[in-house]
């Protein structure tokens, strides 16, 4: 078959069975998450309404973050022709090509939410535009421009379609590869991630702006869209790379070996820190210039209602990972991965969630059963879903052109 | 007893040189060092070499770094001259974050070449000591101590037989630039 004596004992055609406990346990999370939610939709206190509906949002957009950083990372992977990943891109492809459903589930969720008036009422109540009435807002007012209702859905649908549709031809052109074989696929897929790096590095800000700064609308930050892009990347990251360790645990994927491990480390590593880069950037510039239309962001955030948890945010995605990963053996070791990969992903969903809370249920804030339950439905369904597509195709893109590359691959 | 101090096996090709150490290796053959003009991989794996030490030296510098750095905010700007700017107090913490954090960095790069330099006793101006001066062209050297392993001649026929285009018998461990 290939042109030249290379010799491995690796079965790249090996298919995930997605079936038995994971199944059961992903469907019973579902199942959970829409007891939750029905209840909190059906609950007479509007308290709980809105908080169910500020949960929503913040789980929808992690899923939705989650799914872009995985297209991000095969196209990054694609455009910088790297090798080394060639054996484990088809997970970030299983995440990339459910970005579609995501988009879609967090689309319902906005304009629910929207025309509930349970999200973003804080530009898009009754009369904050008009001078005569009494809830006039000046700021809000000023900045009607782009905070109007048919551009923020035209926007999102815009945006989110454009991510969708690039992502999932993404994925699904390099499915085709296994069949097809030849470069033909390999260098679409180029030419699509370019197009799709170049879309979402210039739009994603905006996005970002429209679906999570827009909840206090009076508050700007520049830096936002970058803050959020870190903590996205990071996640997706550590996804990435639990469900590598979880398949790996299984007996799949053994071409997969703690140098790719160790990149991914790299990775986490690298990113965690651009994080805190990018967040205390937007924390001391606003602390201190101390203009009262920007500190009003941390003023909130200062309550003793969110300090602790403020704070532990900065610990559990920045601190944690520093000392953790900051030693070469420590990466390469699969339980300590997967424990600083879990610690991340409850690290930034609290990083989202002291995001969004404050600008929703702001002295209402709570943790337990909406919170805990309807997190627990969005995991169901992104492993129901990821796990579902991993089963469909192989665990190795048989035909990458760099598959030899990243077999070899060593640091 | 011959005056001989390294025998050198010179390679063409680095699969051969790989071969080579096999060899040795499977004739307890103790390898002095291998010298060869490009990174390969594996090859420290193979040699039983042990991982550089450089990473807790770089660990150490920027440690002291951030304390030189935040002493030096501190001294200046709380101790020595407090200054009132923009009615911050004086011990503005998250504004002494960007140079603690770029003094780190400083000295800990500053540091690593440092180390490294004295390690590998190497100085601007110094003639560089190398053992043979192809290794840094084109050829890969595999030198073989030759007062602890005194059997030369099976030396030199594992080293031929594995594809060592030359074999030299040294006296001088390090030949010069000069």
């Amino acid at each position: 078959m290939r042109p030249y004596s290379y010799q491995h004992e690796y079965n790249f055609s090996d298919k995930y069975q997605f079936a038995g406990i994971a199944k059961i346990l992903s469907l019973i999370a579902i199942a959970v998450g829409v007891i939750v939610i029905a209840m909190g939709f059906l609950s007479s206190n509007e308290v709980m309404v809105e908080r169910t509906y500020a949960n929503l949002l913040l789980m929808a957009y992690y899923f939705a973050c989650v799914c872009a950083a995985g297209t991000v990372f095969v196209a990054l992977q694609l455009v910088t022709q790297s090798g080394w990943s060639a054996g484990l891109i088809r997970v970030p492809q299983a995440m990339s090509s459910i970005l579609p459903i995501a988009s879609g589930l967090l689309l319902v969720i906005i304009v629910l939410g929207l025309f509930s008036d349970n999200l973003y009422q804080h530009w898009n109540a009754e009369g904050l535009m008009d001078p005569n009435s009494p809830n006039y807002d000046p700021l809000v007012a000023g900045k009607e421009a782009f905070l109007n209702l048919p551009g923020f859905l035209t926007r999102q649908i815009l945006f989110m379609g454009a991510y969708s549709i690039l992502a999932y031809l993404i994925a699904k052109i390099s499915y085709k590869e296994d069949l097809e074989g030849g470069l033909y696929s390999y260098k679409r897929t180029f030419k699509l991630s370019a197009i799709f790096l170049v879309i979402f590095g210039f739009t994603s800000p905006i996005w970002i702006f429209d679906t999570v700064m827009s909840l206090e609308a009076h508050w700007f930050s520049t830096m936002f869209g970058w803050y959020n892009f870190a903590a996205m990347f990071v996640s997706g990251l550590s996804v990435i790379t639990l469900i590598i360790i979880l398949l790996k645990k299984a007996g799949y994927m053994p071409w997969v070996n703690e140098n790719h491990l160790h990149d991914l480390g790299n990775l986490i590593f690298g990113f965690s820190i651009f994080w805190a880069y990018v967040w205390f950037s937007q924390f001391m510039l606003i602390w201190y210039s101390n203009i009262p239309e920007e500190t009003v962001y941390f003023y909130k955030r200062w309550e003793p209602e969110y300090k602790p948890w403020f704070w532990l945010s900065v610990i559990m995605n920045f601190v944690a990972p520093l000392l953790l990963l900051v030693d070469r053996d420590a990466k390469r070791k699969q339980g300590l991965m997967m424990f600083v990969c879990i610690l991340l992903l409850c690290g930034h969903w609290l990083d989202f969630y002291i995001m969004i809370m404050p600008g929703t249920v702001e002295m209402n804030r709570g943790f337990g059963l909406s919170e805990i339950g309807i997190g627990l439905g969005f995991i169901g369904l992104f492993v129901f879903l990821v796990f579902n597509k991993l089963g469909k195709h192989s665990l190795a893109p048989a035909n990458h052109p760099f598959l030899d590359e990243s077999l070899h691959h060593q640091v | 007893m011959s005056n001989i101090k390294y025998i050198l096996g010179s390679f063409a090709d680095p699969d051969q040189m790989m071969d080579g150490i096999d060899k040795l290796q499977k004739n307890n053959i103790e390898i002095y060092d291998c010298f060869t003009p490009m990174p390969i991989h594996g090859i420290e794996a193979k040699l039983g070499v042990k991982p550089s030490r450089l990473p807790i030296v770089a660990f150490c510098f920027a440690v002291l770094g951030a304390i030189l750095g935040f002493s030096l905010l501190y001294y200046t700007m709380v101790h020595d001259w407090p200054m009132n700017i923009g009615g911050k107090p004086a011990f503005a913490a998250p504004a002494f974050v960007p140079v603690t954090f770029e003094v780190t960095i400083l000295l800990c790069a500053l540091g690593m070449v440092a180390t490294f330099f004295f390690r590998n006793h190497l100085f601007p101006g110094r003639a560089p000591r190398v053992m043979d001066i192809r290794a840094t062209d084109d050829r890969f050297i595999l030198a073989v101590d030759a007062k602890t392993n005194t059997d030369h001649e099976l030396i030199d026929s594992l080293l031929k037989e594995a594809g060592a285009v030359e074999v030299k018998h040294n006296e001088r461990k390090y030949i010069s630039y000069e």
